[in-house]
């Protein structure tokens, strides 16, 4: 397939209210690729250009049991089938003993999955992006905030969709080349 | 979410940020200091000074690794001196930069938003100096990673049953989450940086550590429920790092070592003297580099409450203490007591109930905590009675145990101060390099505490 030459028309907003409402009408104007971009997190942002299936507590739940159980199981293997100790008589399966490790495990595999799976899920290190073409995007982690229509919406057409963007009064409006 | 971020504007109270910024003033203040700022003479006595400590610490370190521990002055019946109390000082003093990230953002207070990415770097850099001392405590440190359970060919396995292995895990676990909040809420930062910076090298290297940031809403909103499950996971794990700690005392049966209030009191000793460290940091950062309109008196009236309730727990768990080696009967609870007043270690006692209870209760006068100047001092005042509190209850119990004939006396070495001193230097160099080349207040949560990041459905 020929790669599309356009990425995606990007317009540009002043304030944090004029990105929702702008999204929120794009969205319910029928274009579902599409993507908002601002300097910090913005409320209801995401739900507005139809986001909802986060994973990341997921991620973070199966990074929490499989910890626990690395930790747990860890020990109990050293300690009571690899090398056990007489130690003073004490059962070589001490659980109480064990459970301190076992609670930093899951910690520590829970915060590992929480960082990295959320840059995995949001498709990080990623140092090119089609969007760092458009010079006034360097604002985006300023003051600045960002629509995209992605030139692989289906209802996406290069007039009709800039005008759409015309429409919601935006500061400035540019094409992204991919 | 977003309601974390409020900033409740009280009459009574200093706002959190003063008024008349926007995003782009706020983004422009934090990041020119690292960016346009050139770096003041100060700043090169500062770093300079930090770093020849550092070296001295080097140096003393290098002298330990060729002589062994008989240069300090550990000896049995007192096998942890120093090291173990620059251990525990040094963990504690870490434990508010986390209490400031992961429970005040849990809790929503929003004027952590200021002060939590250099209370971070505090705690990265305080738990470094931490680290340090048990590593070099081991007696052969090139063989500390016996520590770990790795599948040597020896076939042996380390004892999970020892409170001094599950510290292992809590220290290492509290570094590595640590370092990965800290980094995580540094991304959009090194965005901004990567967009504001002109030189091409900088825009290269903050370009990479952004890993390719573009503030995307869905990135941001993984980002969000990221950074509140880390937080959430942090938050009980800095109360058992320093539980786990006080085990390592609380877990043996020597007398001042062996009660069930030293988890509760340790972890409250901890934050403490973090506090105690993060003003005395604040209160010279926001002044040399003006940041008053984004620290201000709000954040240190604040502090020196939590200094103060603190304190408080503190004073109780001393109180307990005395309150049990006379209530239990057990006579050598209560020579230990006695032992601390009177004994030969009187004066560093006396000197840490001064610096731990009886001074900071100047806390309770309004004027002074509203004065960057008195609560500096005092906040320097609690960091030394800490430290004596650590002194006291590894050397001072160790120096009295059950039997007159194992009694014996720690005189430090020149070489115990030495490295003592020398990490207090890393520290300081360590945070004078954060200052240049990382911004000292998270830009982006910052922009979050404008009227205008408000949006209505």
């Amino acid at each position: 397939m020929k790669r599309e030459r356009i990425y995606g028309i990007m317009a540009e907003f002043d304030s944090a209210q004029a990105l929702v409402d702008a999204a929120k009408r794009t969205h319910e104007a029928g274009y579902n690729r599409i993507d908002a971009y601002s300097p910090f997190p913005i409320e209801g942002l995401a739900e507005e250009i139809g986001f909802h299936h986060d994973e990341v507590p997921l991620v973070v739940l199966i990074g929490g049991i499989v910890g626990g159980l690395t930790g747990y199981l860890m020990q109990y293997w050293m300690s009571v089938v690899s090398y056990p100790i007489n130690v003073g008589g004490k059962p070589a399966h001490s659980w109480p003993a064990f459970i301190v490790i076992t609670f930093e495990m899951t910690i520590l595999f829970a915060g590992i999955s929480a960082v990295f799976g959320m840059l995995a899920l949001n498709g990080l290190p990623m140092p090119y992006h089609p969007v760092f073409n458009v010079p006034r995007f360097s604002s985006a982690s300023k003051d600045r905030f960002f629509l995209i229509v992605f030139s692989s919406d289906p209802k996406y057409d290069p007039a009709g969709t800039r005008s759409f963007l015309q429409g919601l009064e935006p500061r400035s409006i540019s094409e992204v080349p991919s | 979410m977003n309601d974390r971020y409020k900033t409740t504007v009280d009459a009574e109270q200093a706002p959190v940020i003063e008024p008349g910024y926007t995003f782009g003033t706020i983004t422009e203040k934090i990041s020119s200091i690292v960016l346009t700022r050139p770096a003041s003479n100060g700043w090169f006595v500062g770093f300079g000074v930090g770093f020849m400590l550092t070296m001295m610490m080097l140096y003393a370190i290098g002298y330990l690794f060729l002589k062994g521990i008989g240069i300090w002055g550990d000896t049995i019946p007192i096998g942890w001196g120093f090291a173990i109390v620059n251990f525990v000082w040094w963990i504690g003093i870490g434990h508010a930069g986390t209490l400031i990230s992961a429970i005040l953002l849990l809790l929503r207070q929003s004027w952590r938003n200021s002060i939590n990415r250099f209370a971070e770097a505090m705690t990265l850099f305080a738990v470094a100096c931490a680290g340090i001392f048990p590593a070099i405590h081991v007696g052969r440190p090139w063989l500390a990673y016996w520590l770990f359970p790795y599948p040597s060919t020896m076939g042996v396995w380390p004892q999970f049953r020892s409170p001094l292995m599950w510290d292992v895990f809590a220290v290492s676990t509290y570094a590595t989450i640590s370092a990965l909040f800290w980094f995580m809420g540094l991304i959009p930062d090194f965005a901004t940086l990567r967009d504001r910076s002109d030189k091409p090298v900088l825009r290269i290297v903050y370009g990479m550590l952004s890993m390719g940031w573009r503030g995307s809403a869905r990135h941001w909103h993984r980002y969000e429920t990221a950074y509140l499950l880390l937080a959430g996971l942090a938050t009980p794990l800095v109360l058992s790092v320093h539980t786990v700690v006080s085990f390592d005392f609380a877990i043996g049966i020597v007398p001042g070592w062996h009660t069930t209030i030293f988890p509760p009191y340790f972890v409250a000793g901890a934050i403490y003297s973090g506090f105690a460290m993060v003003l005395m940091l604040a209160i010279p950062i926001r002044k040399i580099y003006r940041l008053e309109d984004f620290i201000t008196e709000r954040h240190l009236q604040n502090s020196a409450k939590v200094m103060l309730a603190t304190g408080l727990i503190v004073a109780y768990g001393y109180g307990i203490e005395a309150f049990m080696g006379w209530y239990s009967g057990d006579r050598y609870d209560a020579f230990t007591l006695w032992n601390r007043l009177h004994g030969p270690y009187a004066i560093p006692y006396w000197s840490l109930l001064t610096c731990n209870i009886f001074i900071p209760q100047l806390l309770w006068i309004k004027k002074l905590r509203t004065s960057p100047l008195a609560l500096f001092l005092l906040s320097g005042v609690i960091l030394i009675g800490m430290w004596l509190e650590r002194f006291i209850i590894v050397v001072v119990s160790l120096s009295r145990d059950f039997l007159t004939s194992s009694w014996g006396m720690y005189y430090p070495t020149r070489w115990d101060w030495m490295i003592f001193i020398g990490t207090i230097g890393m520290f300081l160099a360590a945070m004078f390099l954060f200052l240049r080349l990382l911004p000292a207040i998270s830009i982006f949560e910052m922009r979050t505490l404008l009227p205008e990041a408000e949006v209505k459905e």
